[in-house]
């Protein structure tokens, strides 16, 4: 009786301990892009420090400097969550800047917005309606707009920069305080948005299983609009940012290669490239994660070209200590 | 190069025979000592209901399972298919279900899919597969341009391409499972055509099929399984159509699965009624009433058009012409949302394609068709969800070890039962069910019967939709009975006499 007894505890107990390590397996998995950007911020300020790397104004770059990737990643990480991609938002990015300088022209700050916006808006929605109602698949479309915009954008411009006449442009989107204070926002309203609302959960069923989503009385076209609408918006925003920084310039080619930037901040931060799971918080410290190592490494003093080369392989590492394994399912 | 395998294949002893065969699933014995022989030029039809063991059978013959214990001889010799490579080499061809064909490759590259012939060079030789392609299709006797792209081409084309496909492949054994399901009624008399032809020229055809007027067409013999194990085996010139039925069906009607009459009352106006829809192809011309508490049962052969139906009433497939009336009001059913608006909740029956997001967790899963329920103004009130989660899979009670774990984490009872879920939470007026029961354990088939009762006496009418005739003669008060989109015949369930008597009604046979 006793024996049977001890051996029932332990082996209870020896159960809960699996149970423990597997739950605690899964989280680690889950939340590896915060556990490497912790390692990675570890290692460089053991290393770094003599080289100013924990001073406070190079910390702040890095929150700075990632501001552009992470307000455009925000609204990628809807658009992946619901099993789409955008590959738009650099050149948009772009000519977001360009409308704010022509807007700018003819009717100062607020025309200067609201072009750059609308701009936004206008894209976004012919995104949208190609994905959801002619049906072509949004890597097709995007990839398109991403040439007819670079390509509008150049032609109007004669590839020239556009300045932006409205000195409060610079401040309200490009100085020091504001890059951070957008980058805050953008992170708030996203994880609101993902977690807390309906359309955040509309998003993930539509990328997790569209037919039962559909059967569940969700409109996943109406859903995936939205998204393009957004992710089209949160570019444009993006760009302003770019423009201000800039010179509080726009150019048509000053987004260029930021989708790929802001979809590897998407995916380092855990979202599924196979749509229905998504994490905001992630995805920001995913454009602070490559921003971190960018940093750290020009530091050390290497040329910009090895650093990409040093990037990549980190990605590839972060998102493949992140893979599930199969069979756990 | 195509190697003959002329040994043995004249010896007068079956071609396949396969003897004590044995197999469990984790305890579940699928297969018990079951014996299966099939004569060279035969037809033989393998029949039984769900679950029977019919699949499993034939997938160890093709390699797909091994078996536990038992035995397999082709043309005498005792062989060992470990591989569906192995059970293609022994000349074994599967004509699938779902087609195993490419659409954007042609039909002779298609024939020839892993099997291509070459050039001398080792270069792939087109015109040398089109020209045996051709050569296929002229011995069975059907008309289809090899070069032309598989996706131009009809269903009934794409059996025939599959058929054509293993013949290449030099099978001497055509396993055919339920290859009319989807074909027109000329179709058919083709495919009927082809099998005689193929058995003239000594290709054995095992035909897997519940559809009693084609077994006694096309079959020679027939073996039916049931719960695993051989119930019959013989020429089919010596049974009836009843013989059949009852060596399927069986007899064991016990617990849950006993019809208890229950009363409906049909004096007032009906809650549902549905007059002349039509539906594509698949739904025609169909009209019922349903008043508060009724279960109706729809029955019929796969491909008669229960599952479009019940799609069209919850506004996922477009309806071309006909009524939708709810209490009265005509309801415009043009898409999910609005069905769910109008008080109508379908319980799909595909549950991990249609009826969840696998990745996604218990409460959440629960909570899809919830969300209006707990808002608190934009947001979403999360305690006040997981509450109602919790509510909801402690009246079901759903085995999980939390609810925020993965719901394809669960048992195919405790996943159909988060699908049951999250449509009651919305309090449904009409509740379509769709195989309820479709791949889930005994005790839980227990469950959703009583489930069904009820919800039917709180008023709701309850449309099931299901192939497991005890189940649908349990909670029945009345069957329709569905015959390629049409309704054939409604009875009552009092008129039933039994399985048997519903299973002949189904087939279209006079009892």
């Amino acid at each position: 009786m006793t024996d049977l007894s001890i051996e029932q505890t332990t082996q209870r107990r020896a159960g809960r301990v699996t149970a423990l390590l597997r739950r605690s397996g899964a989280d680690w998995r889950q939340y590896v892009i915060y556990i490497g950007f912790a390692a990675i911020f570890v290692i460089f300020a053991l290393t770094l420090n003599d080289k100013g790397f924990l001073q406070s104004n190079n910390l702040l770059n890095i929150l700075r400097q990632a501001s552009v990737v992470a307000v455009a990643a925000v609204a990628m990480t809807f658009v992946i969550a619901s099993a789409e991609i955008d590959l738009s938002v650099g050149s948009l990015a772009g000519l977001a800047g360009i409308a704010a300088a022509y807007g700018s022209q003819h009717g100062g700050l607020v025309m200067a917005i609201l072009a750059a916006l609308g701009v936004g808006l206008l894209i976004g929605t012919i995104n949208g309606l190609l994905v959801t109602i002619v049906e072509i698949p949004s890597f097709l479309v995007t990839l398109s707009m991403l040439w007819m915009i670079r390509g509008f954008g150049q032609w109007r411009t004669s590839a020239k920069g556009q300045p932006i006449e409205a000195a409060a442009f610079k401040t309200i989107f490009g100085s020091n305080s504001m890059r951070i204070v957008w980058l805050v926002v953008f992170a708030v309203i996203g994880t609101i948005v993902l977690n807390k609302t309906r359309a955040g959960r509309f998003v993930l069923a539509t990328g997790g299983n569209r037919t039962a989503a559909e059967f569940s009385g969700i409109s996943t076209k109406r859903v995936k609009f939205w998204v393009f609408v957004a992710s089209s918006v949160c570019a444009s925003f993006a760009g302003m940012i770019l423009a201000a920084n800039l010179n509080n310039t726009g150019k048509y080619e000053y987004g260029n290669g930021l989708e790929l930037s802001v979809i590897a901040a998407v995916i380092l931060g855990g979202t599924s490239l196979f749509g229905g799971k998504g994490s905001v918080p992630g995805t920001v410290f995913g454009a602070l994660f490559v921003q971190l190592i960018g940093n750290g490494l020009l530091l050390t003093g290497l040329q910009s070209s090895q650093l990409d080369i040093i990037k990549g392989g980190i990605i590839v590492v972060a998102v493949a200590l992140r893979r599930e394994r199969k069979g756990v399912r | 190069m195509a190697d003959h395998r002329d040994d043995g294949t004249d010896s007068p002893g079956p071609v396949i025979a396969m003897a004590d065969i044995c197999k469990s699933f984790n305890n579940n014995v699928v297969l018990d000592n079951v014996d299966f022989e099939l004569l060279r030029g035969e037809v033989h039809v393998l029949a039984g209901g769900n679950g029977a063991g019919k699949s499993t059978l034939m997938k160890i013959l093709q390699g797909v399972y091994s078996m536990d214990s038992g035995s397999i001889e082709i043309n005498g010799q005792p062989v060992n298919i470990g591989s569906i490579h192995a059970a293609r080499a022994a000349g074994i061809g599967m004509v699938f279900q779902e087609f195993s064909l490419i659409p954007t490759l042609s039909v002779a590259r298609n024939v020839f899919l892993g099997n291509e012939r070459r050039s001398s060079l080792g270069f792939l030789d087109d015109a040398d597969s089109v020209e045996r392609t051709r050569a296929v299709f002229a011995d069975m006797g059907v008309d289809i341009d090899p070069t032309i792209t598989m996706g131009n081409l009809g269903t009934a084309y794409w059996q025939l391409t599959e058929i054509a496909k293993a013949i290449a492949q030099d099978a001497k054994v055509l396993i055919l499972d339920e290859p009319t399901a989807s074909l027109a009624k000329d179709e058919v008399d083709a495919l009927f055509a082809l099998v005689r032809r193929l058995t003239d020229n000594g290709i054995s055809v095992i035909y897997i099929s519940h559809r009693m007027d084609e077994i006694f067409r096309i079959g020679d013999r027939i073996t039916v399984l049931r719960d695993g194990q051989r119930v019959l085996t013989g020429p089919i010139a010596d049974l009836t159509p009843a013989d059949v039925v009852h060596a399927i069906v069986g007899r064991k009607v016990e617990g849950a699965f006993e019809w208890k009459p229950r009363s409906v009352d049909r004096s007032g106006a009906p809650l549902l009624e549905v007059r002349h829809l039509n539906v594509g192809t698949r739904v025609r011309d169909v009209s019922f009433t349903a008043h508060r508490g009724e279960i109706i049962g729809l029955a019929g052969l796969m491909g008669a058009g229960r599952t479009e139906l019940a799609r069209a009433l919850f506004g996922i497939d477009h309806i071309d012409s006909g009524d939708v009336l709810i209490g009265g009001q005509r309801v415009r059913l043009t898409n999910s949302g609005k069905a769910i608006a109008a008080g109508v909740a379908l319980i799909p029956e595909d549950r991990r394609e249609q009826g969840l997001v696998l990745e996604h967790s218990v409460r959440d899963n629960l909570l899809l068709t919830l969300l209006g329920r707990f808002r608190r103004g934009p947001l979403l009130n999360d305690r006040k969800g997981s509450a109602i989660a919790a509510e909801l899979i402690n009246e079901l009670s759903v085995k999980t070890a939390s609810p925020k774990l993965t719901v394809g984490r669960l048992s195919g009872g405790n996943q159909q039962k988060v699908v049951i879920g999250k449509w009651l939470g919305t309090d449904p007026d009409i509740l379509i069910m769709d195989e309820p029961t479709a791949g889930v354990d005994i005790g839980t088939k227990t469950e959703i019967v009583e489930r069904i009762r009820a919800l039917a006496d709180l008023g709701k009418v309850v449309i099931v939709i299901s192939s497991e005739l005890p189940e649908l003669l349990a909670v029945a008060d009345r069957v329709l009975v569905l015959r390629a989109g049409a309704i054939d015949r409604t009875i009552e369930r009092a008129d039933i006499a039994d399985e048997h008597a519903l299973q002949l009604a189904i087939q279209g046979v006079a009892a």
